[in-house]
């Protein structure tokens, strides 16, 4: 597991570490199954606080992507694959609903969108 | 019983001075930052928790226990750093340890001597020949070695170094992996607490400000800055305090999107600092 914290970004500790371990259980980095530290020994490497590192399990917890057995640890939960594919679709449409704000906001229209999306789509492949 | 500290209500008068209506809870397995600029009333609350001074009203629970009923029995389970080490002047650092150690049956010889070793402290030398910082490393090392469940630390950080500074807020970190054990540490250097702290309590001039999760704070509290033609008179009442210049105002409050929706454009709003908050509090006759 990797987890880097920026002290000068915007976006709260505990946000950064949800989205980080999020995102290596989607990409299947942190395999099903996996132990994760505990919070406490979270918090003693990356020198935060406790507080700071449950808040980020537990919001993890609630959107299942990891299960706490209660004196035992945290694990990876199982990720069901319908449930996987969806989580990393929304991603995908978070990203463009991004984009097209953005877009939005400098007056792109969306055929100039799409052209630019065409583009980048054949480019990577 | 799952605090390790709970005050209520608690009142110390002094000519000129009045600590008042203290109250604060610290669970097991978190790390409290006390904080307040200098004559705030910190060192009283400590010493208020371990019973060196009379109260005049109040309750004081030490893991569930009065902290006056069971005063021994507390005392004994409380690893305490002074502001100002004392010890007896001529003696050795040897001689200090031997007369202290049989006080606490949980001591720990070889942890004890551990720490001497990573911290490079002369066991031969005479007390009154060390460093203001050696003499706290000395105190740390003994308040460390009998497997104390609360740390009570009155400036444990000042006249110390960044380096060791760093080296004792990540032990206390290890110190709470045992979900039992707390710490309650006085400090005025805020960035002691910006990393670890989970609870911060401020408190001025006698009084409680806040006794709040640091998360909450770093969350909620933030700086307004903006043009002083943006002030009006209903936004000022959300101000905790503030700085005016001929050039603009900087404002501290205690919710930021509140903040947001109250002036649409043309400010600027940044999390605060606990030094920042510290600072503003601490100009409180200027409140609106």
């Amino acid at each position: 597991m990797k987890v880097i914290i920026s002290n000068s970004s915007s976006d709260p500790i505990y946000e950064q570490i949800n989205r980080q371990i999020k995102a290596q259980i989607i990409s299947g980095d942190l395999a099903e199954g996996e132990a994760l530290p505990s919070i406490r020994k979270l918090a003693q490497e990356l020198q935060i606080s406790v507080i700071t590192t449950k808040r980020a399990y537990d919001e993890l917890e609630r959107e299942g992507f990891i299960n706490t057995v209660s004196g035992k640890g945290t694990y990876v939960a199982v990720q069901n694959q319908e449930l996987l594919k969806e989580k990393k679709m929304k991603i995908v449409e978070e990203k463009l609903a991004e984009a097209v704000s953005e877009a939005k906001m400098m007056g792109i229209g969306l055929d100039y969108l799409e052209d630019m999306l065409r583009l980048l789509f054949k480019e990577d492949q | 019983m799952n605090n390790a500290v709970e005050i209520r209500g608690l009142r110390k008068e002094y000519k000129g001075f009045t600590l008042r209506d203290v109250s604060f809870t610290l669970p097991r397995g978190f790390i409290m930052g006390l904080i307040g600029p200098n004559g705030a009333g910190k060192t009283t609350v400590i010493k208020l928790i371990l019973n060196l001074i009379r109260r005049n009203a109040g309750d004081i629970k030490v893991f569930g226990l009065d902290a006056i009923k069971r005063e021994a029995e507390i005392k004994a389970r409380i690893g305490f750093v002074h502001e100002t080490p004392r010890f007896i002047e001529d003696a050795t650092l040897k001689d200090i340890k031997s007369a202290i150690a049989p006080f606490y049956a949980k001591w720990d010889e070889k942890l004890f001597g551990s720490l001497i070793e990573e911290f490079s402290l002369p066991l031969d030398k005479k007390f009154k020949k060390l460093s203001h910082g050696m003499k706290m490393k000395f105190q740390i090392a003994l308040a460390l070695s009998h497997d104390a469940d609360l740390l009570l630390m009155d400036e444990p950080t000042s006249g110390l170094d960044p380096v060791f500074r760093r080296e004792l807020l990540e032990r206390l970190s290890g110190l709470i992996q045992n979900e039992q054990k707390a710490v309650l540490f006085s400090t005025h250097i805020t960035s002691d607490l910006e990393r670890t702290a989970d609870y911060i309590t401020l408190i001025n001039d006698g009084e409680i400000v806040f006794s709040l999760p640091k998360d909450v704070i770093k969350e909620k509290w933030g700086i307004v800055k903006g043009a002083r033609e943006l002030l009006a008179e209903k936004s000022r009442s959300l101000f905790k305090g503030i700085r005016e210049t001929d050039f603009g105002f900087e404002a501290l409050i205690d919710d930021i999107p509140a903040a947001r929706k109250n002036f649409d454009s043309g400010v600027v709003i940044e999390r605060a600092s606990i030094e920042d908050i510290m600072i503003f509090m601490d100009k409180g006759g200027d409140r609106a």
